[in-house]
């Protein structure tokens, strides 16, 4: 009885002094007490990961955050995972989360989860990233032309399009695509835009609408070839790649948002802390050149008329998801 | 060769070493595995060039590899879900007086995978990186399929509890948001902290750490006296011979797998060293020793590990795709030092690639050595009574659940699985196939999920495609095999037993 009694009480101290010491978190005026999560909605090495990285690595150069940045990925169920966990977060002021336009689908399609993005509070938006229809450089297929030939050639059975979570970014520039040219397609949903551009290039899938980011390092050693862009002007990145909107289908024009929100229920100074730390990033030399390189837009957006964009975005995507027979 | 030049450069020495002395602290705390260590250190790399920092990166995760097997071993709690499978026969053999036997095992085995695998990447990286490509969704799921076969064929005469275990693990892996559509599933008691599904850290520390904890409480009744350890260079060298003799071909065999695994996108360290324990125990002519204190047991994941964890290395570098959660941290601080990953690495930046490998050469032989001179401190600190030691275990148990989350959720889930773990080792039942199917639960359903998908719910496409083909008819191999074996032992039996009656 007696051990028993030692490893009870011996169990019992060493806990108490370890959370005491966890618990130990002093709140003041407000600067981070300890290090923030950077919540991911994806999985590891697609665009939506590199991008959130990235924005760290520039805040440690900077030394723009008094705390740590650390990425978190939490890319389950399209993102419901991360989206659930900030909602649970609510006045947790060490959280933000990097999103991506899944933040509004995924809700939509997921009434279950009880998020409601107005609920947030809104950070930062800093840019729009584009989409482009690829095929892998092994192929024939040198325009959207030849393309829509080869896909309904082959039925939709054999036509297999690659992408991200049902109901997200991808599988509604397929959709789009579908619609605009009267074809149909088999679309495999992937864990990540990284893995999506592999199989593309592993012959797993016919073609993709990868962000320009993912498909970069297969792009540039001749692996996949882009046919067009779903921007209203050409990428500068991509000059010779025309848009959609040259080839007769204005209607073609799709962007993935880039912001940052935090959980509902913060004090105002902490938005502005974060509103600040953001805008420091986004003024960057660093950031400029991204944008430009990996062929996105830089489009800086703050405060309520962030908010009403979101769900301006987020009625737009309930119309969208309702005509591809995703919701009710 | 200018690889080594690059290697040898005190900057990028002093890194290497500095990142596997982290990395072992980091891998030897429970549930602080090289993912967090190399995600929390990655911002010191911005300061420094990008061959140095990824350099200390990869030094890192390597000697997390090694880290892990350390608490493995000596408290049975898992410091690292790499290190998982070396719990199996590692805390037996500790609990046996046999734990430096274990240590150098662990360490001479993962230099042995280490140093096969940096061979096979600097030989072979190009084709297999095809190789990679190759692997679609299919190929995993007979791959998958594979890794189970290996546990069920391994269950000997409980094929029934074992094919139960594997069962109930799946179960457990199928709760949080379905992988392809996002719909919650199993929310038991509509709990928020199932929508994260059950962590299988906190599944392996509720098991082995509280459970084995429980379970040697109550065979000890308070007069606890773990066997003597001791350690000395006599023996030291006898291990040494009696591996050579024992494990050479297993080491080999292991490494190779590992790697193979390892270059797989987004398999990773863990399954490749739970499939090379299965591997290993049912190549072995006593399969009945494993779990019960087998060197085999300890070589076989360890060597496997760190194999993985090089051969992950190349899909990351060659394709931008991460083959484990470490290297997609690797992978994001490529893309910050502004390199971008893909086929034309090597020819763009090959000081940067061949300087990488040629550290690993060089991280291998300096955290074998430091792990070698540092087994008597391990030893001594094994000596403690256990009247400190088991509070301690108790402890890190906790904090190693609840520090990846930080989730309170996670801490109660620990306790309960260490009191199931406790009630199943009564029964007799099987712990490793759980642990697997809580980690290829996932993979396996996502893969053929997608190939359904792709395929319109036409299943020959396992057979025609040749890597899948193959994968399948080596699973029903080790299915059957053991059957046989088993059949023919009752037979044995019952002849015996016939003149009698």
């Amino acid at each position: 009885m007696k051990f028993a009694k030692t490893i009870f009480l011996g169990t019992f101290l060493t806990l108490a002094l370890i959370l005491t010491s966890l618990g130990n978190i002093a709140k003041a005026d407000w600067q981070p007490q300890r290090p923030i999560e950077f919540v991911i909605m994806a999985g590891q090495g697609g665009g939506a990961d590199r991008l959130a990285r990235f924005i760290q690595s520039i805040i440690e150069t900077h030394d723009l955050s008094p705390q740590p940045v650390i990425p978190i990925n939490k890319g389950g169920g399209s993102g419901a995972e991360a989206l659930r966990y900030l909602k649970d977060s609510a006045g947790n002021p060490h959280i933000v989360m990097a999103t991506l336009n899944s933040y509004y689908t995924t809700p939509l399609r997921n009434p279950g989860l009880g998020v409601n993005i107005e609920e947030f509070t809104p950070i930062a938006r800093l840019a729009e990233d584009t989409f482009i229809l690829w095929v892998n450089s092994e192929t024939d297929i040198m325009s959207v032309d030849d393309y829509v030939t080869a896909v309904k050639a082959a039925g939709s059975e054999d036509w297999i399009m690659g992408g991200t979570g049902t109901g997200q970014e991808d599988s509604l520039v397929t959709g789009m695509l579908q619609t605009a040219y009267g074809f149909e397609v088999t679309y495999v949903p992937y864990s990540g835009g990284g893995t999506v551009a592999k199989n593309l290039i592993g012959n797993h899938v016919n073609s993709t609408v990868n962000n320009p980011s993912e498909q970069m390092g297969f792009y540039e050693a001749g692996q996949s070839r882009p046919l067009a862009a779903l921007t209203p002007e050409r990428i500068p990145a991509f000059p010779d790649v025309p848009t959609f909107a040259e080839l007769g289908h204005p209607e073609l024009v799709y962007f993935m948002q880039r912001s940052v929100v935090a959980p509902g229920g913060i004090e105002a100074d902490v938005q502005a802390f974060y509103r600040d730390l953001f805008e420091k990033v986004y003024a960057s030399d660093e950031w400029k050149e991204y944008c430009s390189s990996k062929a996105l837009q830089c489009a800086w957006l703050v405060g309520d008329e962030l908010q009403s964009y979101f769900t301006s975005e987020r009625d737009k995507h309930e119309e969208m998801l309702r005509a591809a027979g995703e919701i009710e | 060769m200018d690889g080594f030049a690059v290697a040898f450069e005190p900057l990028n020495l002093a890194m290497m070493m500095l990142g596997c002395l982290m990395g072992l602290f980091i891998g030897a705390i429970p549930g602080l595995g090289s993912v967090n260590g190399v995600a929390i250190l990655l911002p010191i790399t911005f300061f420094v060039p990008p061959t140095s920092a990824v350099i200390f990166l990869a030094a890192i995760y390597y000697g997390a590899m090694y880290g892990g097997a350390i608490s493995s071993i000596m408290l049975g709690i898992p410091g690292a879900s790499t290190a998982v499978a070396t719990t199996f026969d590692g805390r037996p053999m500790a609990i046996k007086g046999l734990a430096d036997r274990a240590l150098i095992a662990a360490a001479i085995a993962s230099f042995v995978g280490g140093t096969i695998s940096v061979i096979y990447f600097t030989l072979f990286a190009p084709p297999l990186a095809n190789f990679a490509l190759r692997f679609g969704s299919t190929e995993e799921f007979a791959l998958m399929v594979l890794a189970f076969a290996t546990f069920i064929g391994l269950g000997g005469d409980d094929i029934p509890k074992t094919i139960f275990m594997i069962l109930f693990g799946l179960v457990l892996s199928s709760v949080g948001l379905d992988i392809i559509s996002g719909h919650p599933r199993l929310i038991f008691f509509d709990l928020p902290g199932f929508y994260k599904g059950i962590s299988f850290i906190v599944l392996a520390i509720g098991i082995y750490g509280i459970g084995e904890m429980l379970w040697t409480l109550e065979q000890a009744q308070g007069k606890v006296e773990i066997a003597k350890h001791t350690f000395g260079i006599k023996r030291g060298v006898e291990t040494l011979k009696m591996l050579w003799r024992r494990s050479k071909l297993n080491m080999f065999l292991s490494s190779t797998l590992g790697y193979f695994v390892g270059i797989l996108p987004a398999a990773g360290a863990t399954p490749g060293s739970l499939m090379a324990y299965g591997m290993a125990r049912s190549m072995a002519k006593n399969p009945e020793e494993y779990g019960r204190g087998n060197v085999n047991g300890v070589v076989a994941p360890e060597a496997a590990n760190n194999a993985a964890s090089t051969g992950s290395l190349l899909p990351m570098l060659t394709l931008g795709i991460p083959g484990s959660p470490t290297t997609a941290i690797l992978l994001g601080g490529m893309i910050i030092w502004g390199l971008e990953p893909g086929p034309l690495l090597f020819s763009q930046h090959p000081e940067f690639v061949w300087g990488l490998i040629a550290s690993l050469y060089a991280a291998n032989l300096f955290t074998v050595i430091l792990n070698l001179s540092l087994i008597p401190v391990f030893i001594w600190i094994l000596r403690t009574p256990f009247t400190i030691l088991a509070p301690i275990i108790f402890v890190l148990c906790f904090v190693g659940g609840f520090a990846p989350a930080s989730s309170m959720h996670d801490v109660w889930l620990i306790l309960i699985f260490g009191v199931v773990g406790y009630l199943m080792r009564k029964l007799d039942y099987p712990m490793a196939p759980l642990v697997l199917a809580i980690v290829l639960g996932p993979l396996a359903e996502k893969s053929f999920r997608q190939t359904m998908i792709a395929e319109h719910g036409d299943m020959t496409i396992f057979l025609t495609r040749p890597i899948s083909l193959i994968c399948l008819i080596a699973a029903l191999g080790l299915i059957i095999y053991p059957l046989y074996l088993v059949r023919q032992r009752r037979k044995a039996k019952l002849n015996m037993e016939a003149p009698k009656s």
